[in-house]
């Protein structure tokens, strides 16, 4: 570091630019020093990366089937179009379970433990993938118990939503994990995996955004601004584009 | 065991909008400044690009662009009687990591608070008597007057589009006419409207109101600010607040400054370096600098003349008292000041429901809206209502992001068929009215330090006590009876009114205009900075952000927190630089 030290008196006749100080020779390699110039490379744009199609890469068999058929109750196929399954949801949530958010990367997950009060938030030391493992592992034993061995997805479809209104309520209660917070989890996720960009594996097809009419990754609406109660019908976009599109062909 | 660095004129801890100005300001006056960033280098081309930005999964439900809890958060309880527990992930406020802080994810709602607010506690009292019990809050040391310049500063800096209500103290037409007299006008004009705030703007006219257009950092045409950088039209692209722009047409650190400051041979970032601690010595009344920690985990110490922090507003208190600078809150005496005084806001909605206005809810910008005043700070007679304070009300159109927004009426199912027929039904048709309120500052509202919890440093996290009192849900409720009244107007198919009730949760998003915890003011036994910033204890220690409002008024915090700024740079400039020393005698 070349910059002289500057003393207190220095400081009083403040007034000219003092030299520059320039950045550290010994400095290591995340932490970095930038001075005299915008930090910029050509082509280092920070892009999302799609997820790959094929197998489950987290969920076992017995969660797919409990997740195919719970989305399938959650967020119905019906006259309006598909529903979560269709829409790819249970591929979502296994993208997302297996990744950073599965694993609660970047949440703090130091004990001590507590329950805590509602207002405190989620205090389960597991983390988001570790919930639903033992949750879905729960309601099929709970299932089980209730409806002569059967498990989740093999029940009718008002018993499935009888156990997902008390998984909700707090009625059902789970050995080993706390229903109300798996059911708050896996509720918004899949919330998530129906409005979410499709390179996440869910919302194929855009269903999500056709069933309610939004156009997906645009960025330029000013042409629409002004015309206050019309439809616009934009087809939807997404990041990697939309079918019938793509930049190889 | 940290290593000595040569010394600087400057370090400015964190690299936000505070930072940013300052880092302007004060390079300008020939310093050399040095900014210490916990997170990473971030630009609009390389990081907020328009080919992938607007991924509402990755950057408001996976918050790619906040802090991380895992690396840095706080405990929290409702009251001093409970045990707080860690905030395990991001929820009620969104704190920032990274070159442009939250400035970059901000909406751009660009306010002056009134008058009045800057003399919250001598105005109220005089005008209604005696303050509720608990009630700490305080004058600010500095009035609207001294500010308005610096306010302007930031305005200009910014691009800011809007329409002035009060010119010199002339009421202009089509403007608020609440605000405190400005010597000129926005920049820039306000922002196209979209249908919502207008079917708004009709009805609060209607209902006796003086409907205007709110004050956003979107540009409503290209802009070049007196720094010479250019920021571009909004596009209205419904990716706004939580996201960054990759349009170039939200004011941000890096649209407004850095591409000036970065160039500057006295100026030096380095970034994924985190302040760990403020060096002082207690005799001489004086930081002598900061230590820091690298990526690396490698610890050094830096030296300044100068030391600011610019962290996000409960990091600054937080810091301080990892630091021993100051005397700390006590609840129970009520003694001691750095962490007295945290607040928040309180926000609530009217959902209206059509059957055939088409809104198209996702052509939106963060600050597009039509707001009122009527019911802000003392704009209206508080007289038996049993509160004081409020907020405005508006009718913004940010986004229409489906994972966010998807209003349903009243009693919906929260899934199934029901819902998701109701989800269809009302997308495209329905628009909100919120109120955005006051919170007053009580003596059970406070920061310390956790006895039980730690970062990933060892250092213990801050404890944040909070809850609403009964002045925030009375003012709260005031203000929803006045939206859902301005609702009833628009002869809508249904309204759904969402009041406030219970405690304070530190769940569901709400707003990150988290404030005091170093707060101003003109005593150092009730104030932790005096009106120009500056450390009482220290100095050559000054304190920026939100962490020094006594207690948070009825608007967005960044206006006032960028003329702030503003004003303790020209404090260090003209004053503090010719004569080292507290700028004001305690």
């Amino acid at each position: 570091m070349a910059g002289s030290p500057v003393s207190r008196r220095d400081l009083l006749s403040a007034g000219v630019v003092i030299g520059s100080t320039v950045a550290l020779g010994n400095q290591p390699a995340e932490a970095r020093s930038y001075s005299g110039e915008i930090p910029w490379t050509p082509g280092e744009a920070n892009a999302p990366t799609p997820i790959k199609p094929g197998p489950f890469q987290y969920l076992t068999q017995d969660e797919v089937a409990f997740l195919d058929a719970a989305v399938s109750r959650l967020i119905p196929a019906d006259d309006l179009g598909p529903g979560a399954k269709e829409a790819g949801v249970t591929t979502f949530l296994d993208r997302q379970l297996g990744g950073a958010f599965g694993k609660g990367s970047s949440w703090y997950m130091q004990g001590p433990w507590k329950k805590g009060e509602v207002t405190q938030g989620y205090q389960s030391r597991m983390s988001p993938a570790e919930l639903y493992r033992a949750s879905i592992k729960a309601v099929d034993a709970y299932c089980g118990g209730k409806f002569g061995g059967k498990k989740f997805s093999q029940l009718s479809a008002d018993q499935q939503d009888e156990i997902l209104s008390g998984l909700e309520k707090g009625d059902v209660k789970l050995e080993g994990a706390d229903a109300e917070s798996f059911f708050t989890m896996f509720l918004q996720n899949t919330v998530e995996g129906f409005f979410s960009d499709p390179l996440y594996g869910g919302n194929r097809d855009m269903a999500g955004w056709k069933l309610i009419g939004f156009p997906g990754a645009r960025y330029d609406y000013r042409p629409y601004v002004k015309k206050h109660g019309e439809k616009l019908n934009l087809p939807p976009v997404g990041i990697t584009g939309r079918p019938g599109w793509n930049s190889n062909t | 065991m940290e290593r000595k660095l040569p010394p600087v004129d400057v370090i400015l801890v964190g690299f936000g909008w505070t930072a940013a100005i300052l880092g302007q300001e004060l390079t300008d006056a020939g310093l050399n400044v040095l900014a210490l960033e916990r997170g990473g280098w971030r630009d609009t081309s390389t990081d907020f690009a328009v080919t992938f930005a607007q991924d509402e999964l990755r950057y408001m439900e996976r918050k790619a662009l906040f802090q991380e809890p895992a690396r840095d958060t706080l405990t929290f309880r409702n009251s001093p009687s409970e045990s707080a527990l860690p905030m395990r992930h991001l929820g009620s406020f969104l704190p920032a990591t990274g070159v442009g802080g939250a400035g970059i994810h901000w909406n751009g709602q660009t306010w002056r608070f009134l008058p009045s607010d800057f003399v919250a506690k001598s105005h109220n009292t005089q005008r209604y008597g005696a303050l509720a019990d608990g009630m700490t809050i305080q004058d600010w040391g500095v009035t609207y007057d001294e500010l308005e310049p610096y306010y302007d500063k930031f305005e200009y800096l910014c691009g800011i589009s809007g329409k002035a209500g009060n010119l010199n103290g002339k009421i202009q037409d089509g403007g608020n006419p609440f605000e405190g007299a400005r010597k000129r006008d926005y920049p820039n004009p306000p922002l196209d409207m979209v249908y919502a705030p207008t079917l708004f703007e009709k009805a609060a006219a209607e209902t006796g109101h003086k409907p205007f257009p709110c004050p956003a950092a979107n540009m409503s045409r290209p802009y070049t600010n007196p720094l010479g950088v250019t920021l571009g039209p909004c596009t209205y692209c419904g990716f706004c607040e939580k996201f960054g722009c990759g349009n170039y047409s939200k004011s941000s650190p890096q649209t407004t400054i850095l591409p000036v400051l970065m160039r500057k041979k006295n100026f030096e970032l380095r970034t994924q370096c985190e302040v760990l601690r403020v060096n002082h010595d207690d005799v001489a009344k004086r930081a002598t600098g900061v230590v820091y920690v690298d990526a690396q985990g490698e610890e050094w110490e830096q030296p300044a003349e100068i030391v600011v922090l610019c962290a996000f507003a409960q990091h600054n208190p937080w810091l301080m008292m990892l630091s021993d600078i100051g005397k700390r809150y006590d609840v129970q005496s009520g003694e001691g000041v750095v962490g007295k005084n945290y607040a928040y806001q309180i926000v609530s909605g009217v959902d209206v429901f059509f059957d055939d206005k088409i809104m198209n809810p996702f052509v939106g910008a963060g600050a597009l809206g039509i707001g009122i005043d009527e019911y802000n700070g003392d704009n209206f007679d508080h007289g038996g209502l049993g509160f004081i304070g409020g907020g405005y009300l508006a009718c913004w159109q940010t986004n229409g992001r489906p994972i966010e927004y998807h209003p349903t009426p009243k009693g919906t199912p929260k899934w199934g068929t029901k819902w998701k027929k109701a989800v269809a039904k009302n997308y495209l048709t329905s628009l909100s009215i919120s109120t955005h309120g006051a919170v007053m500052s009580h003596r059970n509202n406070y920061l310390d330090l956790d006895p039980t919890y730690h970062d990933t440093h060892g250092r213990p996290l801050l404890r944040l006590t909070f809850d609403y009192t009964d002045n925030e849900h009375k003012m709260s409720d005031y203000l929803t009876d006045r939206a859902e009244e301005i609702a009833k107007a628009m002869n809508a198919r249904d309204i759904y009114a969402k009041k406030r009730t219970g405690h304070y949760s530190i769940v569901p998003y709400q707003t990150t205009h988290n404030t005091g915890g170093a707060i101003m003011g003109t005593d150092p036994k009730s104030s932790v900075v005096n009106r120009y910033l500056q450390s009482w204890d220290l100095h050559n220690l000054f304190v920026m952000g939100a962490c020094v409002f006594p207690q948070n008024p009825g608007y967005n915090p960044t206006g006032t927190v960028g003329a702030l700024t503003y004003w303790a740079a020209d404090a260090i400039k003209n004053q503090y630089l010719k004569k080292q020393g507290p700028l004001v005698q305690a």
